[in-house]
């Protein structure tokens, strides 16, 4: 009997990845000086449940790395361990790194483990209580970028603290389980089929135990195994009896080819069994633990029944025995180790720039190998990319309620459409009106289903904005505002790259280094403050530094030199901010692996357009600027009033209209005889006639027949003429390209209540149309004048 | 028009004759559906036919060519509807009661499209193998006829068999005088 488990790798993926951000959040809480167990046992749970899913899945490296993982956060939790930045600086990484891994695995691709084995190396020796070699070691590792250096590393503290056995010799294992294993659904045979993987094994049953058939009960276990195995680290036999180690009588034993090697393990084993009491302590403590946060009993249950608290002890067995060797000065005790971590954070003080090198290094030298990588995941993102959402169920709840309230709404029509008569009409239409109530309120439970709080996009920026100031010496504060803040789920995931790119612009372009800051009279630490919250039918989300603001001048110059700009043009402030969004251009003096390479902006301001939002810049000369992202809610429903021109309907979206006139012909001017203006309070708006666009037979071309409707976009005013407003209503936006393909000036199609398709005007790209037509307008209108 | 529809019956009976002349060779076929178009008779595979339904006003598209007639809710998509005789070259007939739309799956690099297509009458289906196929003439670099699947002769009756993921998704058609010639060379 077996289960397809790949069937919930998806699942285990989706969960991971959660558990990451969970992890990542809670480092990035944590402070060195404030002890805070509740962060830290978030963060140890969330470890160790990916931990487990990984071993049940059989994702050996994730599994192996988390352990390490884990290991410290167990030790820090415990109080053995004093929390230093280093261990968060370390444990940060590791995070970015099982992300990698879980990445690579997730598309089917072997991942990369040189960092894993690096970051594994620095672990081990952060165990072993000697911060400061180790780490250095992996750094020149990472630095030279040879692998062969971190898997040295590796080795080198390796042997001492996962046990990895010499070239010769082999695990000689005693299994008993308790009699009810069976029970509980643990299957001996799946774990000797697991530890062959690790190596060749013998199986041999002790079968003494077995009573007499007649007194045979089928469910109970009786048997023991001695097993033989050659091969496998003890960190990866320990995960394949995870589950049952509590349950059982296990003794794992290296047996040496070499025998004096094998003593001291087999006294530590002793020492281990003797640790039994205060492994079901810190059991207890555990279940206690999970008792008091009920929303973490979902994990506990999630990850089985399993014992977090064994294996680290047992690690933490191993490492004391190191810490004999290395110092025989020292006794192993708890209280020891407590009194090095002052000296240990000391070293990870002083390794603090070297630390940040390696950073730099990281991010700046392999660059061309990282590209590179991400070219080649591209198609392969994508096909993971279609992911599950995940829903409160309040939000289920309600629209459950909802359809039964149509159900019922519609047996009570179906009823009096089935004897009808005149009599009846005034229920009928009280149906009718509440089956429109009942509709609108199950659209718009639908459509919050896809919405999210924007804090799924923020809470990647904390890291980011950390990372980022510590590579640059800068300091900055980031300020979250809005974040329960709801958006569509597209829009949020095709969101989250502008952003980045906006706040590593503020980041190196705006804020000053302290220095500076000081200079100018402002406080050394710097604000980016990212703001969302909504505004009519669109959310607003800002950008808000308190930098140096946009260099005007600068900017004009740059301008001038690439041709953008006439010399001696004249331009308001605002037309020198959109400059900006040129393509190609950058005022950045060098070139820096965060920004300066003029790529950005215009890929800004494109992707934000394809979501049919868009961004604008203010800026003060010293006081800091300000982006202004504007996105639709959601891309399947507009707010739409249907216009009609001849015998076609068009949709114009409620957004950009600004208001609708009857036309009084003694304010239309005719420029330069030409193309007509609306004056329209103290502004100019020209007028575009619908009809001319879309090659429309109207009712009438005369301005006075119809109407005007005025509208915005990309901060131009124009009056579109139509024959007449019909309905506004909400539409649900179809897309033309799925059957057809893209029509200029039209964003797509919704069907009306009568069943007609309708067409929806595109403002932006019927105003760029308008543009280039203009001229033939003219020339036309010429010739008629 | 009716006399098109008139024409079924007997269609249908020769068809019948066909598919056992073909049950005899016991050869794998395919099965088309034809239509009738300015007299011409042109069958698609019947696989890529989703449904058969009448004219129904579309709602026109601005700018676009003047055989693209609109696009039409089908059942909540958005379909296009394109005139094949217009698309030919040819004449617009009246539409009439009579007048069919062809709903067809067509496939292109970015997935599968569902187009109407507006033609005279349907006609029949018929089962044939590619044994029966005859391929159009060539004619050079200058006329691409790629749209062409092949040509078969069924009862003393010229069919065309046009590949439908070609011959909506080519910018340019070679028009009906170019057709003719390749048909009846």
């Amino acid at each position: 009997m077996s289960i397809d488990l790949s069937q919930f790798h998806q699942v285990f993926f989706e969960e991971s990845f959660e558990g990451l951000d969970s992890m990542e959040e809670g480092l990035l809480d944590l402070n060195p000086d404030v002890f805070d167990v509740e962060t830290i046992n978030t963060i140890f749970r969330a470890a160790h449940s990916i931990k487990g899913g990984a071993g049940t899945f059989g994702f050996q490296v994730v599994a192996e790395f988390t352990h390490v993982v884990e290991t410290l956060l167990d030790e820090i939790r415990a109080g053995s361990r004093s929390l230093t930045s280093n261990h968060i600086d370390l444990l940060l990484r590791s995070v970015d790194c099982l992300r990698e891994i879980m990445h690579a695995l997730q598309d089917g691709d072997e991942p990369e483990m040189a960092l894993a084995n690096e970051l594994k190396a620095s672990f081990e020796a952060v165990l072993s209580g000697q911060d400061a070699a180790p780490v250095e070691d992996a750094q020149a590792a990472s630095v030279e970028q040879t692998v062969s250096a971190a898997s040295d590393a590796a080795e080198e503290t390796s042997d001492v603290s996962t046990d990895t056995p010499p070239p010769s010799g082999y695990w000689s294992i005693y299994f008993k389980p308790d009699a009810d294993v069976l029970r509980t659904g643990n299957e001996p045979v799946r774990m000797f089929r697991e530890l062959e993987c690790l190596g060749a094994l013998s199986v041999e049953a002790v079968t003494c135990d077995v009573p007499e058939f007649s007194q045979l009960d089928p469910e109970v276990c009786y048997l023991a195994w001695n097993l033989t195995l050659n091969g496998g680290t003890r960190a990866e036999i320990d995960e394949v009896f995870e589950w049952v180690v509590d349950e059982s009588e296990l003794s794992i034993r290296w047996v040496d080819d070499v025998e004096d090697v094998t003593s001291q393990k087999i006294s530590a084993r002793d020492e281990g069994a003797s640790d039994e009491g205060a492994r079901d302590e810190g059991a207890r403590d555990e279940r206690a633990l999970s008792a008091e946060h009920p929303s973490d009993v979902l994990a506990q249950t999630q990850s089985g029944k399993e014992q977090p608290i064994q294996e680290p002890s047992i690690q933490e067995q191993s490492i004391q025995e190191q810490s004999v060797q290395q110092a025989s000065s020292q006794a192993p005790s708890v209280s020891e180790q407590s009194t090095q971590a002052p000296s240990v954070s000391e070293q990870s003080t002083q390794e603090q720039p070297s630390q940040e090198q390696q950073a730099q290094g990281q991010s700046a030298e392999p660059q061309p190998a990282e590209a590179a990588k991400t070219v080649k995941k591209a198609p392969a993102k994508s096909a993971s990319e279609s992911t599950s959402i995940r829903v409160g169920i309040d939000k289920i709840d309600s629209l459950i309620n909802m359809v039964g309230e149509l159900v019922i709404t519609q047996s009570m029509l179906g009823q009096l459409g089935a004897n009808f008569d005149m009599e009846k009409l005034v229920r009928l239409q009280e149906g009718l009106a509440q089956l429109e109530h009942n509709t609108r309120e199950l659209q718009e439970s639908v459509m919050r289903i896809r919405m999210l709080p924007i804090s799924f996009t923020f809470s990647r920026f904390p890291r980011l904005v950390r990372d980022l100031s510590k590579q640059m010496d800068k300091k900055i504060d980031l300020v979250l505002l809005g974040e329960n803040t709801e958006l569509d789920k597209t829009v949020m995931e095709k969101i989250g790259d502008p952003m980045v790119h906006l706040i590593r612009n503020s980041l190196d372009h705006g804020i000053e280094v302290p220095e500076a800051r000081v200079a100018a009279g402002k406080p050394e630490t710097g604000t980016i403050t990212l703001n969302a919250f909504h505004q009519g039918g669109n959310i607003i989300i800002q950008i808000i530094d308190d930098g140096k603001g946009l260099d005007r001048d600068r900017i004009l110059s740059k301008a001038i030199e690439r041709g953008l700009v006439a010399e001696g043009e004249r331009l308001s402030d605002e037309q020198i901010h959109e400059l900006i969004f040129h393509p190609g251009f950058s005022t950045a003096d060098k070139i820096s692996d965060i920004s300066g390479r003029g790529v950005g902006m215009d890929v800004v301001r494109r992707n934000i357009q394809e979501l049919n939002g868009s961004v604008e810049v203010e800026s003060t000369p010293g006081v800091g600027s300000t982006f202004t992202i504007r996105l639709p809610l959601t891309l399947a429903i507009l707010d739409g009033q249907l216009v009609r021109v001849g015998n076609e309907v068009f949709i114009l979206p409620l957004v950009s209209i600004i208001e609708s006139l009857q036309v009084d012909l003694s304010m239309i001017n005719n420029v330069g005889g030409q193309s007509e203006v609306l004056r329209l309070r103290d502004e100019y708006v020209p007028i575009v006639k619908l009809h001319e666009l879309l090659n429309v037979e109207p009712d009438s071309t005369e301005l006075e027949n119809g109407l005007l409707v005025v509208v915005e976009a990309d901060n131009t005013k124009v009056g579109l003429f139509v024959d007449d407003l019909l309905a506004q209503q909400q539409v649900v936006i179809k897309s033309l390209e799925q059957n057809y393909q893209r029509v200029e000036g039209i964003s797509g199609a919704t069907i009306l209540g009568d069943g007609k398709v309708a067409l929806i005007v595109d403002i932006s790209g019927m105003l760029k149309m308008a543009n280039q037509t203009n001229g033939r307008f003219k020339s036309k209108d010429f010739q008629a004048a | 028009m009716t006399e098109q529809v008139l024409t079924k019956p007997t269609n249908a009976s020769s068809n019948d004759e066909v598919e056992n002349a073909l049950g005899a060779h016991d050869t794998a076929t395919d099965q088309y559906l034809t239509f009738i178009m300015a007299n011409e008779e042109y069958g698609v595979d019947i696989l890529s036919v989703q449904e058969i339904r009448g004219w129904e006003d579309a709602t026109p598209i601005p700018n676009s060519p003047d055989f693209v007639k609109g696009v039409i809710n089908l059942r909540g998509t958005i379909v296009p509807i394109i005139d094949l005789r217009l698309r030919f070259g040819l004449n617009q007939a009246e539409y009439g009661p009579m007048t069919v739309v062809i709903v067809l799956k067509v496939s292109d690099e970015k997935g599968n499209k569902v187009i109407g297509i507006v033609v005279d009458a349907v006609s029949d289906v018929y089962s044939l193998s590619s044994e029966e196929m005859r391929h159009p003439p060539e004619l050079g670099d200058q006329v691409n006829i790629s749209f062409i699947k092949g040509l078969v002769d069924v009862q003393g009756k010229m069919v065309i068999l046009l590949n439908i993921d070609v011959l909506l998704n080519l910018k340019e058609l070679p028009d009906v005088e170019t057709l003719k010639k390749i048909i009846h060379e």
